[in-house]
């Protein structure tokens, strides 16, 4: 291919006429492209931290439940524990964990206050694997066994109850056939959370203990499961829907929490918006840097059209040198942002705003994670629209009339 | 039929509410290895004319026919095709470009044409020494005279063996003796291979190794010597 070897030997030379201009217009677009990366391997961080914290909160990535149970929580929309082929799904390797759960409302007195609040009976060592409470605890112990006979609490819970570790409260609830039940409790733990609802809306008992307490026989309330990976979750999901029985409810975290699937659609749609503010700031240069090269060359432009050089290989050699400064500036971009992602691996401090970033539900540690798809998004925008940038001046090129472009000097 | 025909060519320049007259009905016909000299006054038509013939400009009237095909009615891309296959081009300020070396400003065209990269190299080496460049293939224009420039434009115009070279005062940015060689060197390719020269000069040295001699006053032909026979 002469003429292709032609034009890319001349756009690269040309390219390196003015190397000052050269090298300022690829640092340019390589520091804006590493800065808008980390900026969304950051703004990643921050919304998976979001998201794993909530999801470990305690939703899982899949829920199971009775049909009714999300509408009307009683005690008796419950559900058998999993057994057959959602077992054997459950216990796949697609499964990181899972584990059940009855989960009623409740009222809880202590020999000063009583509030209403959702009780969980759990499984303490499948719990622990599923939800942030045993790394939450910080007074006494969490719960060691099924039938454990105590009962953990929230700390802002237990502030409001005027009550601590070794105490005893009273619980109260409704069995199936809508009988009162009530039982003490001693206070074995106090957990905290990064909410202040959780940690005053939700107290932990045994599982055993609570299908005893509320008359439930073997019967939980929620199935609860975690998956590797909470953007990649469908094959799972698909898998626990098609071995789940059919009137049971099956539902993935971003419908169990709708903000939470909004807020990822949001970041999604961001990351783009991002993207794009940036590359319309590199546009600018891009395109000055052309239409200088264009018009420093209008004599020379002239001379090739002259002897012969077809206006489309002009405008394909204004296209290609366009596309190796690109190239070249992503390059570079992609290995910056790429060492300033693998240097903030240890997380990065923002404890000085940890309350506002708290408040969202992340940590004060950011974490910046560059997803292939965000690294595939970005340097294909900035490619495209680039080149789509440097057409303009480069149809200019290509419309001179020989006779008037080489009269110009 | 004639390598040209002009039929009728005029042409007219507007600046802001000026009129110059570029060409006024200007007929002319050039047989293929004519050496012909356009000469003329500055301002006489004789470039304007040039480039008519060359398809660099358009005529507002009239017609013009490069082996046997009318070029002024023909698209930007259909020109540039036109010239690419027929016409080699020397400019009066050489006009090389600039990033390429010499050797790589004579294979441009043949590059463009399609020639293979074996023939372009043979081709080029050939030339470089026709017109005694051996030595300076891999030099590029800012590092040769102003002699050696025009040499390797001369090269590149012909190199692809085109049926005509248009030159436009090609000697006027040379001493007398590279310029008397740059002559010297036109007059044996034009023997050689049959090339129809057109030189636009107002140089009375070129015009003494004319075959024909076409003068033009305010753009239109007033005498035409040493004609070819019909």
């Amino acid at each position: 291919m002469p003429i292709t070897a032609v034009i890319v030997r001349l756009a690269w030379r040309n390219l390196w006429r003015n190397y000052r201009r050269t090298l300022i217009m690829i640092a340019a677009v390589a520091v804006g492209v590493s800065a808008m990366l980390f900026m969304t391997a950051l703004l990643r961080g921050m919304v998976n931290e979001m998201i794993r914290g909530s999801v470990k909160t305690l939703p899982g990535h899949i829920q199971i439940h009775h049909p009714d149970y999300r509408d009307d929580p009683n005690v008796v929309n419950a559900i058998a524990q999993p057994q057959g082929a959602l077992r054997e799904t459950l216990q796949s390797d697609a499964v990181i964990s899972w584990a059940s759960r009855v989960r009623v409302p409740a009222v809880i007195s202590s020999e000063r206050e009583s509030r209403s609040l959702t009780l969980l009976g759990v499984d303490p060592v499948r719990e622990g694997s599923v939800s942030f409470v045993t790394d939450g605890m910080v007074a006494g112990r969490f719960l060691d066994r099924p039938d454990d006979a105590g009962i953990v609490i929230g700390r802002k819970l237990a502030e409001t109850l005027e009550t601590d570790v070794g105490k005893r409260i009273v619980l109260m609830s409704q069995d199936p056939a809508n009988e009162i039940v009530d039982r003490g409790f001693r206070i074995v733990g106090l957990f905290e959370a990064k909410l202040q609802s959780i940690e005053e809306g939700f107290v932990f008992i045994g599982i055993d203990t609570a299908q005893t307490f509320l008359r439930l026989g073997d019967r939980v309330h929620e199935i609860s499961v975690l998956g590797a990976d909470y953007r990649a979750l469908e094959p799972l999901y698909q898998a626990v829907v098609a071995a789940a029985a059919p009137q049971l409810s099956v539902l993935p975290w971003y419908r169990l929490d709708s903000y939470l699937g909004a807020l990822l659609d949001l970041m999604d749609g961001f990351v783009l918006v991002w993207i794009i503010v940036i590359f319309l700031a590199l546009a600018f240069g891009l395109v000055n840097t052309l239409v200088m090269a264009v018009f420093e060359r209008i004599h020379e432009i002239g001379l090739l059209l002259a002897l012969g050089m077809r206006p489309f290989l002009i405008l394909a050699q204004f296209v290609v040198e366009s596309s190796v400064l690109l190239l070249l500036g992503l390059v570079i971009g992609n290995l910056l942002a790429w060492a300033a992602v693998a240097g903030f691996q240890q997380g990065i401090d923002v404890s000085v705003v940890a309350e506002g970033m708290e408040m969202f539900g992340a940590s004060a540690m950011l974490y910046p994670e560059l997803l292939p798809g965000d690294l595939l998004m970005a340097n294909a925008v900035v490619f495209l629209l680039g080149i789509v940038a440097s057409f303009s001046p480069a149809w200019r090129a290509s419309r001179y009339q020989p006779i008037e472009a080489l009269s110009r000097v | 039929m004639s390598t040209v025909q002009c039929i009728g060519v005029s042409k007219v320049f507007r600046q802001g509410e000026q009129v110059v007259p570029g060409l006024d009905n200007v007929t002319l016909a050039i047989e293929q290895g004519e050496f012909i000299c356009l000469v003329a006054p500055s301002g006489g038509g004789k470039t304007t004319l040039l480039n008519a013939i060359g398809g660099l400009d358009r005529p507002d009237a009239g017609e013009v026919w490069v082996d046997g095909q009318r070029i002024d009615t023909l698209s930007k891309a259909a020109l540039a095709d036109m010239r690419l296959k027929h016409i080699g081009f020397v400019f009066q300020a050489y006009n090389l470009i600039p990033v390429l070396t010499a050797r790589e400003n004579i294979e441009f065209v043949m590059q463009i044409q399609g020639v293979s990269a074996a023939e372009r190299e043979l081709r080029a080496a050939a030339m470089l020494a026709e017109v005694g460049l051996e030595g300076l293939e891999d030099r590029r224009p800012a590092k040769m005279s102003g002699g050696q420039q025009q040499r390797v434009a001369v090269a590149r115009a012909i190199v692809s063996r085109p049926a005509m070279v248009l030159a436009d005062e090609p000697t006027a940015n040379l001493d007398s003796h590279s310029a008397e060689q740059l002559m010297e060197l036109f007059v044996a390719l034009n023997r050689k291979h049959s090339t129809t020269f057109i030189i636009a000069t107002h140089d009375p040295r070129v015009m003494s190794y004319a075959g024909r001699i076409v003068r033009l006053l305010d753009g239109r032909i007033v005498e035409d010597i040493g004609q070819a026979a019909a």
